[in-house]
């Protein structure tokens, strides 16, 4: 079974809006070792001129995965979860996710590549805040190990 | 010149421990609940050499010497990272995991953050890079 190379292109719906929680960022932050009191203090953060706690970098990812169970659970994708190993990640910002933010991604695969028996999907999902402005798009290669 | 900072200057080096309390807190916040992160009766049976480490974990702790050496200078642009070895936390002892943070770039108005994360003297992550931007 290998991974449909005719998923290039496909476009999902998008998923959300997702509303960033200040206590989920907290949480994250502990999770991740943030020790900058704009990850975790309301006050902090509003003195540094953000409206809430910052989330921080790699939070999108808890919204990427809702994005990546859609491609996943696609019935024609043959991506045997079991198999997947993340190859690489990517986060491109046009500002910092914040408590309060009510986030929208929409998922686009970009690349599927096979090298010997795996193969490699690549796709971005595009966050956008309430007003439509593009906040971050993340990118994620995931490998789907070939059977022996 | 942004901060004063030439290439190749090591803004900071750090050591960061895991323990199995730390994959079981991340992989409550996340999300990612996968039982290679915290059986080891799981991750012996797909062959793994132990409970791993989430690759998200690694990339998350990665950046925070960063975010802290910056404050509110610079804004975060651009991150990626490639997962190239497994972090193998131990019952027991854990991991130690050491990132060290060098300029890797200068422009105008931007640096590039290189990120050597290292666990057991062997780099677990490549091409780990970090663009900030002053605006």
């Amino acid at each position: 079974m290998t991974v449909n190379p005719n998923l290039v292109g496909r476009a999902f719906p998008p998923v959300g809006p997702y509303l960033v929680g200040r206590e989920k960022v907290r949480e994250f932050a502990r999770a991740v070792f943030a020790t900058n009191p704009i990850f975790t203090d309301s006050a902090a953060a509003r003195a540094e001129g953000f409206a809430d706690v910052v989330a921080p970098p790699t939070f999108p990812v808890v919204i990427q995965e809702h994005t990546l169970n859609q491609l996943l659970s696609e019935p024609d994708a043959n991506i045997d979860f079991s198999r997947v190993v993340h190859g690489d990640q990517r986060f491109q910002y046009s500002r910092p996710v914040v408590a309060g933010d009510e986030l929208t991604a929409t998922l686009e695969v970009t690349s599927v590549k096979t090298l010997g028996a795996h193969a490699m999907v690549t796709s971005e999902s595009v966050m956008t805040d309430a007003t439509g402005a593009h906040v971050v798009t993340a990118i994620s290669t995931l490998v789907v190990r070939g059977e022996e | 010149m942004p901060l004063g900072l030439s290439v190749g200057d090591s803004i900071d080096t750090t050591t960061v421990h895991l323990d199995r309390v730390s994959l079981v807190r991340y992989a409550g916040a996340s999300g990612d609940f996968n039982p290679i992160h915290f059986r080891d009766d799981v991750a012996a049976s797909v062959g793994l050499p132990g409970v791993l480490a989430h690759g998200m974990l690694t990339m998350g702790f990665a950046v925070q010497p960063l975010m802290n050496y910056l404050g509110a200078r610079g804004r975060l642009a651009d991150y990626g990272v490639r997962f190239t070895r497994p972090i193998v936390v131990d019952s027991e002892s854990g991991a130690d995991v050491t990132i060290e943070t060098k300029v890797g770039a200068v422009m105008d108005d931007a640096i590039r953050f290189d990120l050597t994360v290292t666990f057991n003297g062997e780099t677990v992550l490549g091409k780990a890079q970090a663009q900030v931007v002053f605006d």
